[in-house]
């Protein structure tokens, strides 16, 4: 039971924002030192491509953006799953912060990938399968963030956003395999956990770091935005209060 | 490890592909501070509002307790 214990108290919004308050502190200092270390490593420091030349170092912005706007579904219908089981609120506050700024990276991913097609493929844009896979979630995205806004009842709008995210979790395997089951004009995947990457280390340690930078930043935001929801929706409670009356000094 | 660029103009150039790679950059740094700012905004705006709820309910409090002791 003790072990439980935890993740009853996780389901406290008061707990939550407490114990976050200097977590946020350091990972906001741990995302922004990666992220610039990262872009200036990958900018001025890493090789030029043989094929591609300059234009390749878009990779240190795309591949990151794409890999978190992915994994950010799942922990947004992890989370909605969660709140469905369990009841939680706070996790439903997750939720509904985690799909605005999915869609953000997302659109990122899309953003960065086409201007990356020009040189690269001769276009901006093609609806080929990975590329279709992303607007698709981009989409849901941008539904969960509608709809969220959609209910008088703030209730409704969890449950009901919950259901869309775990319904729209089938396109992520889609997104991943896209490049592999389909033919199509991306390249795939350039590193590899079980394999040998098919990129060289000089140009792949950047990447791993903007990869982890990004996860940290997308922390980092999520964070400090469920922390402002648990203020608001809590606005009538006493340790809300105080902290409403303790700032005005 | 070297900085692979001989020249700054080389750098801003990228032979070619600067007008590339410097838009997405910019274009994610644009987006990130975005992303960093809109929950302070939020937060402040939270703060303020309540503030002003208090105030105007302590105004209302006082202002009955007033007409209160004229009847």
């Amino acid at each position: 039971m003790a072990s439980w214990q935890w993740f009853h108290r996780l389901g406290s919004p008061k707990w939550f924002y407490e114990k976050t308050t200097r977590w946020t502190q350091v990972i906001g200092v741990l995302a922004f030192a990666m992220l610039s270390v990262g872009i200036v490593w990958g900018l001025g420091f890493a090789p030029a491509d043989l094929k591609q030349g300059n234009s390749y170092r878009i990779i240190y912005i795309h591949v990151p953006v794409a890999v978190v706007s992915m994994a950010g579904y799942y922990v947004m219908a992890i989370a909605g799953a969660v709140g469905l089981i369990w009841r939680m609120k706070l996790s439903y506050m997750v939720m509904k912060n985690a799909a605005p700024i999915g869609a953000a990276l997302t659109f990122l991913a899309l953003l960065t990938g086409a201007v990356w097609g020009k040189p690269t493929w001769g276009t901006y844009w093609v609806w080929d399968a990975r590329i279709t896979s992303m607007v698709i979630l981009l989409f849901l995205y941008l539904g969960i963030t509608a709809l969220q806004e959609a209910y008088q009842n703030q209730e409704s709008a969890d449950k009901t956003c919950a259901i869309l995210a775990l319904v729209g979790m089938v396109n992520i395997p889609i997104i991943y395999k896209s490049v592999d089951w389909w033919f199509t004009l991306h390249q795939p995947a350039t590193l590899k956990l079980t394999e040998k990457s098919s990129i060289a280390p000089e140009m792949a340690y950047p990447l791993i770091l903007m990869i982890f930078a990004v996860y940290m930043f997308y922390a980092w935001v999520l964070l400090r935005r469920t922390r402002v929801e648990v203020l608001q929706r809590e606005s009538k409670t006493q340790w809300v209060q105080d902290i409403v009356t303790g700032s005005s000094r | 490890m070297n900085f692979y660029f001989e020249s700054f103009s080389d750098f801003a150039s990228m032979s070619g592909h600067g007008p590339y790679v410097w838009s997405c950059y910019f274009a994610t740094i644009a987006v990130f501070i975005l992303l960093a700012y809109v929950p302070s905004l939020r937060k402040k705006a939270f703060i303020k509002q309540q503030q002003s709820l208090l105030a105007r309910q302590a105004a209302r409090a006082t202002h009955s307790t007033h007409k209160g002791n004229e009847l």
